[in-house]
């Protein structure tokens, strides 16, 4: 636990900055504005708003599946950053379908054009690290929504990046699974010191998994405010249900709560 | 049987009746359509008896029966060739739909550009076509390839042109994320995403490949010499041989019934473990 923060930030080197990023839709929709951000090796930060705060914008504009209207990513000094250190977990599965467990995992190497024989130690360390071991050979469809979950975040490690970006992988999965899911996620996160941005609109997971929450607010999209969740890690059960847990659940949640009042115009749910 | 019989101590009346159901739906299944056919089959041979119809107007079931086993020789030799015909329109329509549905997804300008004319092709009559084929093209083999090929080809394409564009949106970032190229997004993504929309093609295509030869050969026929099945039903068509022409057209059937069983099992085969359409209701 060299490098995972054993409480709050501020102590790993920068990862990623960014400065003044905006982006506008050509539809008029301006979906963030003057964004800036800084992200440190190590981290475990969440992105917490509301919907159309243009989080997942964020996330997509850092994996370089966007560019920005203007800004600029700034990847340790160096604009532009080798895309297989990123891996990316979608709010869905979204595995193959035709493909089993193992050849889901194996994808990402295979593109990178190593053999089933040369990724087979990595794919199955992987599954093993996310509980899947003897799930080798069933296909998605046999498998409960949690354990699809657990191969696409099989599939985006399996590459070792150096950062992981989350779109609100548990938002629909039922509590009890999200909260295994959690705990497994962060037990994996400290075993193997990556960066993880995570996008959710669940103020208890932010809480529960960051050790830095923002909090964004919406039309137009940007960032409300920054805190640091002052607590231990390892987290766990008994950290769920402490006192500490839920104070800093209600200081999240005031937050949250301005962010959502200090948008500007008409409020309107969901887009 | 026992596991029903056990449980059936135990079923209140509603669900016994469900049971019940269940296996008799399951019986008649099979057991209805073939009572029906035999029905038929009785009728037919009944109405020729009854009404004194000759066999050369209408032949009896058994006399159709008769002239399948004693003309087999020459009937199943005209078979070979119309199923040569439709097995290669057929491969043909696969390399020509796939093909041109892979060229179609390199690019939207590709796809709209050369879109319409797969469709002139299409809704245009064969029958219609056929005369010009026949000034083209010497070859008797070729000419009925290229006709069974136009009719057979266009519901693989636009199948195929579908499922290759109905990839997941988050799967193709997935790709792109990883740093996919264009030929590995192809390989490992959008053909295998393609393959349940080329199945269902493929069957359609079966079939239309099978008419597309039988009414190749029809066109054909008048014009030259073929020896596939059309030509022997327009041969027993102009010697009043009405049971050679029944023979031959049940024989025909079958062939569509046939190839359609053969190209249900391959899709089944393929699909069984992912797709919907091939699993079976769970719960």
């Amino acid at each position: 636990m060299a490098q995972a923060p054993a409480s709050a930030s501020g102590n790993g080197p920068m990862l990623l900055a960014l400065r003044g990023v905006g982006k506008v839709f050509s539809n008029g929709v301006t979906a963030l504005s003057d964004v800036d951000l800084t992200i440190r090796e190590g981290d475990f930060l969440s992105l917490l708003g509301p919907s159309g705060c243009g989080k997942s914008t964020a996330l997509r504009l850092i994996a370089g599946l966007a560019t920005p209207t203007s800004g600029l990513l700034d990847w340790r000094g160096s604009s532009a950053f080798d895309r297989t250190n990123i891996g990316f977990v979608f709010q869905e599965p979204t595995l193959l379908p035709w493909a089993d467990v193992f050849d889901n995992v194996w994808l990402p190497l295979r593109l990178k054009g190593v053999s089933r024989a040369k990724a087979a130690p990595a794919v199955t360390e992987m599954l093993a690290r996310v509980h899947l071991t003897g799930f080798e050979n069933a296909v998605p469809r046999e498998l409960s929504g949690g354990m699809k979950m657990r191969v696409s975040i099989a599939r985006a490690m399996v590459t070792k990046p150096r950062i992981l970006l989350m779109d609100e992988p548990f938002a629909a999965l039922d509590e009890i699974t999200r909260f295994k899911l959690n705990n497994d996620l962060l037990e994996l996160w400290q075993d193997e010191r990556f960066t993880v941005v995570f996008v959710t609109h669940s103020v208890f997971e932010s809480v529960f998994l960051s050790n830095r929450v923002v909090v964004m607010a919406a039309r137009p999209g940007r960032v409300f405010r920054e805190f640091a969740v002052d607590a231990p890690y390892p987290r766990n059960e008994a950290f769920r249900t402490s006192p500490d847990y839920a104070a800093l659940c209600r200081q999240a949640s005031d937050v949250l709560i301005g962010a959502i009042n200090s948008t500007a115009g008409p409020h309107h749910d969901g887009h | 049987m026992t596991a029903i019989e056990e449980h059936a101590l135990t079923l209140d009346p509603e669900e016994a009746r469900r049971v019940r159901q269940e296996r008799l739906e399951r019986i008649g299944r099979w057991l209805l359509p073939l009572a029906i056919m035999i029905l038929a089959i009785w009728l037919w041979d009944r109405i020729c008896v009854w009404n004194d119809i000759p066999k050369y107007i209408l032949p009896r079931p058994g006399v159709v029966l008769q002239t399948l086993f004693d003309d087999a020789g020459l009937l199943f030799s005209s078979l070979l060739v119309t199923l040569k015909i439709t097995f290669l329109s057929l491969l043909l329509a696969v390399i020509g739909g796939v093909g041109l549905a892979v060229l179609f997804a390199q690019s939207k300008w590709v796809e709209m550009s050369f879109f319409p004319f797969a469709i002139v092709l299409q809704v245009t009559p064969i029958v219609a076509i056929f005369p010009l084929i026949n000034i083209y093209v010497d070859n008797q083999t070729t000419k009925l390839l290229l006709c069974a090929w136009i009719v057979a080809f266009f519901p693989i394409l636009s199948n195929t042109t579908l499922g290759l564009n109905s990839v997941d949106r988050n799967l193709r970032d997935m790709f792109k994320l990883n740093g996919a190229t264009r030929w590995q997004q192809l390989r490992y993504l959008r053909l295998p995403a393609a393959m349940p929309y080329f199945l269902g093609g493929l069957k359609i295509a079966g079939g239309l490949s099978l008419i597309g030869a039988v009414v190749a050969e029809f066109v054909a026929g008048a014009t030259g010499q073929s020896s596939g099945l059309a030509s022997r039903i327009i041969e027993a068509g102009y010697r009043l041989n009405a049971p050679r022409l029944f023979a031959a057209l049940i024989l025909i059937s079958f062939t569509g019934i046939l190839i359609f069983l053969v190209l249900s099992l391959i899709s089944h085969l393929i699909l069984r473990r992912w797709h919907e359409s091939a699993l079976k209701q769970e719960r």
